[in-house]
């Protein structure tokens, strides 16, 4: 039918997995957040969710490493990292084989973009799908954006794909919701966990809301890099989502710098 | 100077509870099973930093923190001393080789 839902979230596994460690008030505020991201996910009605994730090594590494990827199975599994770690028990979250397939094939027109039959969540979509489909009831079509083994492909290129998940959204009968999730600015997993330019990360989510696509492109990976840290190259997906809800504007629900979490804290949607 | 294959040896620990068996029972002869004889693959130093385990080591080397945090976490290391260990690497032996996962502040 359409695209009928396009929304953005953070991402990182200390969201759930050192959620005791947190300010219970900011905690418990980004939860809150959380929960309101996912009324108007369900308001919206969907058959099918696509997450567009920036995964960590859990299904792809750089021995044959894709730009793009899809998922394309009738159920995934997860968390690939330890429950106990993460917080989050093992799960099997229902996908669609089929709806994959026709989306795929849309996709291919304009975009090269590799399908896997297996997929082993990792927190980059476990930790979004344990607020947003607590119960795995909604069919869940995974897509990734290689953001952490270089050379990853230009934002541009992230643009196009993003594009092209919008025509393929558009040519089935399903109802379609798309969530992005990553960064903003972050150095996550090293010595800096906890650094966030919440300067920087305001004024992306300005241009993300507004929705120019000359200002979204405007940055670069060494620029990026310098002020938004190696997990600022997660942009990708947010991007993606931008260049899917084509042109739309946006609303930031939620920001909060929550440093346990490593991340400026994020929820956003288009509204389309 | 083999940083793709200690990342690539991490990232099948991670993932596989087969080589994750295997090096609980004898880490010295799984990472062997792994990269073979000789430095082809995996130099001495890379071979004892995988094997000690020196979580400091290997985030000198370049390992990427996404693969890195989980193998401390596989060795039961808390978070704290997670990223404490990887400061000490750096006081130790200096600033992270390659890759993207570089210091940033000052120690
Ligand atoms: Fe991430």
């Amino acid at each position: 039918m359409s695209l009928v839902f396009a929304g953005v979230c953070s991402h990182a596994p200390g969201i759930t997995g050192r959620s005791d460690l947190a300010d219970p008030d900011k905690r418990d505020a980004l939860y809150a957040a959380f929960d309101d991201l996912h009324d108007r996910l369900e308001a919206s009605r969907p058959d099918a969710l696509i997450v567009i994730a920036a995964e960590h090594f859990a299904n792809f590494f750089m021995n044959n490493m894709p730009s793009f990827a899809m998922g394309m199975a009738d159920h995934y599994e997860g968390p690939i990292e330890d429950p106990d770690w993460l917080k989050i028990p093992k799960f099997t979250a229902p996908g669609n084989r089929d709806l994959s397939g026709r989306i795929i094939t849309e996709v291919m027109k304009t975009v090269d973009v590799s399908y896997a039959e297996e997929w082993l969540f990792d927190h980059g979509i476990a930790v979004p799908l344990n607020f947003l489909t607590p119960n795995f009831e909604l069919p869940v079509i995974p897509v990734n954006i290689n953001c952490q083994g270089p050379p990853l492909a230009p934002l541009h290129r992230a643009w196009a794909f993003g594009e092209a998940l919008r025509r393929a959204a558009d040519s089935v009968p399903e109802r379609i919701a798309i969530v992005g999730t990553g960064g903003i600015s972050h150095w996550p997993a090293t010595p800096d966990s906890g650094r966030i330019n919440e300067e920087w990360d305001r004024e992306f989510m300005d241009r993300w809301c507004r929705n120019d696509r000359s200002e979204l492109l405007d940055y670069d990976d060494l620029t990026v890099y310098a002020d938004a840290g190696q997990g600022g190259f997660e942009i990708r997906t947010f991007l993606a989502v931008s260049a899917a809800a084509a042109g739309a504007k946006g609303t930031m629900h939620f920001y909060e710098p929550i440093p346990i979490f490593a991340v400026g804290c994020t929820t956003a949607t288009y509204d389309l | 100077m083999s940083l793709y294959y200690v990342q690539k040896y991490l990232y099948e620990l991670n993932r596989s509870p087969s080589v994750q068996s295997d090096y609980r029972a004898d880490p010295i002869a799984a990472v062997e099973v792994f990269a073979g004889d000789g430095e082809l693959k995996l130099t001495t130093e890379e071979r004892s930093a995988l094997t000690d385990p020196d979580i400091g080591k290997l985030y000198h080397l370049g390992v990427n923190g996404q693969i890195l945090m989980h193998f401390a976490a596989f060795h039961g290391i808390e978070w704290a001393d997670y990223l404490e260990r990887m400061r000490d690497g750096i006081r130790t032996h200096g600033p992270v080789r390659e890759g993207v996962y570089a210091l940033t502040t000052e120690l």
